[in-house]
């Protein structure tokens, strides 16, 4: 920063570092005579239109948040908070309630969090902790890998692939073992909320799981040694020293996938079913806030409907940024600090 | 309990290998010149392919690109050289989580940004859609990259009188370029397979269309569409157009990291 305020010689060659060296002497030496001459308008047109680009991602936010709230003025007038409550989806009477897919977003992702959560809390466990050096890498390039997956193929692959695979052997053993929760009841269709909660788990895993492991590498190899010098088991190590140590990280990790979770579309939108009831089973078909939008808002005729649409938007839009916010935060907390994070 | 741990690196091994695999089998037997070369037939009618799909991707990509990357990049410069402060961790913190605003309601404001004022859907607007999207990754990781570069190199610059603007492009950002170059392509990885922007800016197209403010094909969007339709001839040609895709977007990726390596991109 300080060196913005020195004033710079300047030489007659635009590019110093190739000036011979006894030319760079005697530009130096007259270089204070000059002073009166260097010119700023450069640096600051430069610094100006870098500190503009820095400025439109702020826009950028502005904008969508204008976008969103413009859109949906018309079916804020028209139904006010009772849109969240409603159940009631119907076009034709032009009739608006945005109930069921809340319920439909919020079962899937908290089911695709139950899935995801043991899952890739092991394998960050297993990365960090237990699996030998040369695997560690080929393992992380690996789950990240999933993350790369466009979420319309994981859609296709759930479609002809998953869905059969539930409705043959998954979803009649879950009926006859835990069918009397009433959670696993119906006709086993296989698309369904059981089926977009587990696409979804795939898809959050690598997310989860990679902050998990970055959240993990944090915690001092002290804590470790600490912990198994007191005669705790590699378990115990892993339980006290390393997991309770990386908590805050470990909770901001599952809060980012479930920010992910819930505005997920493409993949949710082909296997969900999407109906747009309230219903106990898991093997129902469900409906979620973003498939509602990727299904009908083309096909919205009139400006209320496409206006609740846009207001559906706005409440997905806003639980995301508060998830994501709050998920931010918490990692924040245990990885600030680190040398990649702070000023070279 | 190492059991238990490993257990679940297989479980979650396992989805990838069948996604893969599948997407393998099922692709490959299905990717033939004409689904390279033509346009979809109409329903019943076997043949045809997703040509116009796979050019519209590619001008949705580079209209994107060509609006996502310069800003992306420029904020970038921002959060490193000048935003070492509070203006700085405010734009650091909006796009962190402007990074996990859903990409569907990315969709609905490229809609009401473009579509509402063209009355068109078209491949600009779907452009657009995507280059937001692009702009938080790569401002992160250009940041990030920049901060790599030492402050000593940029001293030794400022010492040999070089202005500022001209240390920030000719040396900081040169001697990172490899590294920005790596953000910009995980960002276009990133929006390369998306549909949800798509939808409702693209459009689809079942036709050619050369035309930047018409519906356009995109690669992505005909996977869907054919995905969800009850057609056989259609779910294998949705296959080969998955296969493809992945193959586009692996591919795109790995020529430009070569390009760097060997130093046709690269300055330093």
């Amino acid at each position: 920063m300080s060196n913005q305020a020195l004033p710079r010689p300047r030489f007659n060659a635009p590019e110093p570092e190739r000036e011979s060296k006894a030319n760079l002497k005697v530009e130096a030496r007259t270089a204070p005579l000059l002073q009166g001459k260097v010119s700023e308008v450069p640096d600051a047109l430069f610094g100006g239109a870098m500190r503009l680009c820095g400025l439109a991602v702020v826009a950028l936010l502005g904008l969508i948040v204008y976008q969103l709230v413009v859109g949906s003025t018309l079916s804020w007038h028209a139904f006010g908070w009772k849109f969240f409550a409603q159940s009631d989806w119907n076009p034709v009477s032009d009739q608006y309630g945005a109930l069921p897919f809340i319920y439909g977003t919020v079962v899937s992702s908290l089911l695709a969090l139950v899935i995801a959560i043991p899952l890739s809390l092991g394998v960050a466990v297993f990365i960090t902790e237990m699996c030998p050096i040369w695997l560690r890498g080929i393992l992380s390039f690996t789950t990240e890998l999933l993350a790369a997956i466009p979420s319309v193929v994981y859609g296709l692959w759930a479609i002809f692939i998953l869905v059969p695979v539930l409705r043959a052997y998954v979803q009649p053993f879950l009926a006859t073992t835990f069918g009397w929760t009433g959670l696993f009841s119906g006709p086993p269709y296989g698309i369904g909320m059981l089926a977009a909660g587990v696409i979804l788990a795939i898809m959050i895993i690598p997310i989860i799981s990679s902050i998990t492991r970055e959240v993990l590498t944090v915690v001092p190899q002290h804590q470790r040694e600490g912990v198994l010098a007191l005669g705790a088991t590699r378990w115990e190590m892993i339980r006290m020293g390393v997991l309770r140590n990386a908590r805050a990280g470990i909770v901001g990790a599952i809060i980012l996938g479930l920010g992910r979770a819930l505005g997920e579309t493409m993949a949710v939108t082909m296997v969900i079913g999407n109906r747009p009831e309230i219903a106990k089973s898991l093997f129902a078909p469900g409906y979620t806030m973003a498939s509602v939008l990727a299904n009908e808002f083309t096909e919205a005729t009139g400006d209320l409907y496409l206006s609740a649409l846009i207001e559906i938007g706005l409440a997905l839009f806003f639980v995301t940024i508060v998830v994501n916010a709050l998920a931010r935060l918490m990692v924040w907390s245990v990885t600030r600090g680190q040398p990649s994070r702070s000023i070279a | 309990m190492t059991f238990l741990s490993v257990l679940t690196v297989l479980l979650v091994l396992l989805p990838l290998f069948a996604i893969f695999a599948y997407l393998v089998y099922k692709g490959i037997g299905s990717i033939n010149l004409a689904f390279l070369t033509q346009t979809p037939k109409p329903v019943g009618e076997p043949g045809g392919g997703m040509a116009n799909a796979i050019v519209g991707s590619m001008v949705i990509l580079a209209i994107a690109s060509l609006l996502g990357v310069p800003l992306g990049i420029g904020a970038g410069i921002f959060l490193s050289e000048y935003g070492r402060n509070r203006y700085g961790d405010i734009v650091r913190f909006i796009s962190d989580v402007l990074n996990g605003v859903p990409s569907i309601v990315i969709g609905i404001v490229a809609y009401g940004l473009v579509v509402m004022r063209q009355k068109h859907f078209s491949a600009l607007a779907g452009g657009v859609a995507l280059a937001i999207m692009m702009v938080p990754t790569i401002a992160r990781t250009t940041e990030q990259m920049l901060l790599l570069v030492p402050q000593a190199i940029r001293e030794a610059a400022y010492g040999l009188g070089v202005s500022r603007w001209r240390t920030t492009l000719s040396i900081t950002l040169r001697t990172a370029t490899s590294g920005v170059i790596t953000g910009v392509m995980l960002a276009f990885a990133r929006v390369a397979g998306e549909t949800a922007p798509l939808l409702f800016t693209a459009f689809g197209n079942q036709f050619w269309n050369w035309k930047s403010d018409q519906p356009t094909a995109a690669l992505s969007l005909q996977i869907f569409t054919y995905a969800i339709s009850p057609f056989d001839e259609w779910h294998r040609q949705a296959w080969a157009g998955a296969l493809v895709l992945i193959i586009l977007i692996v591919g795109a990726v790995a020529a430009v990291r070569i390009a760097v390596r060997h130093g046709t991109l690269a300055g330093a």
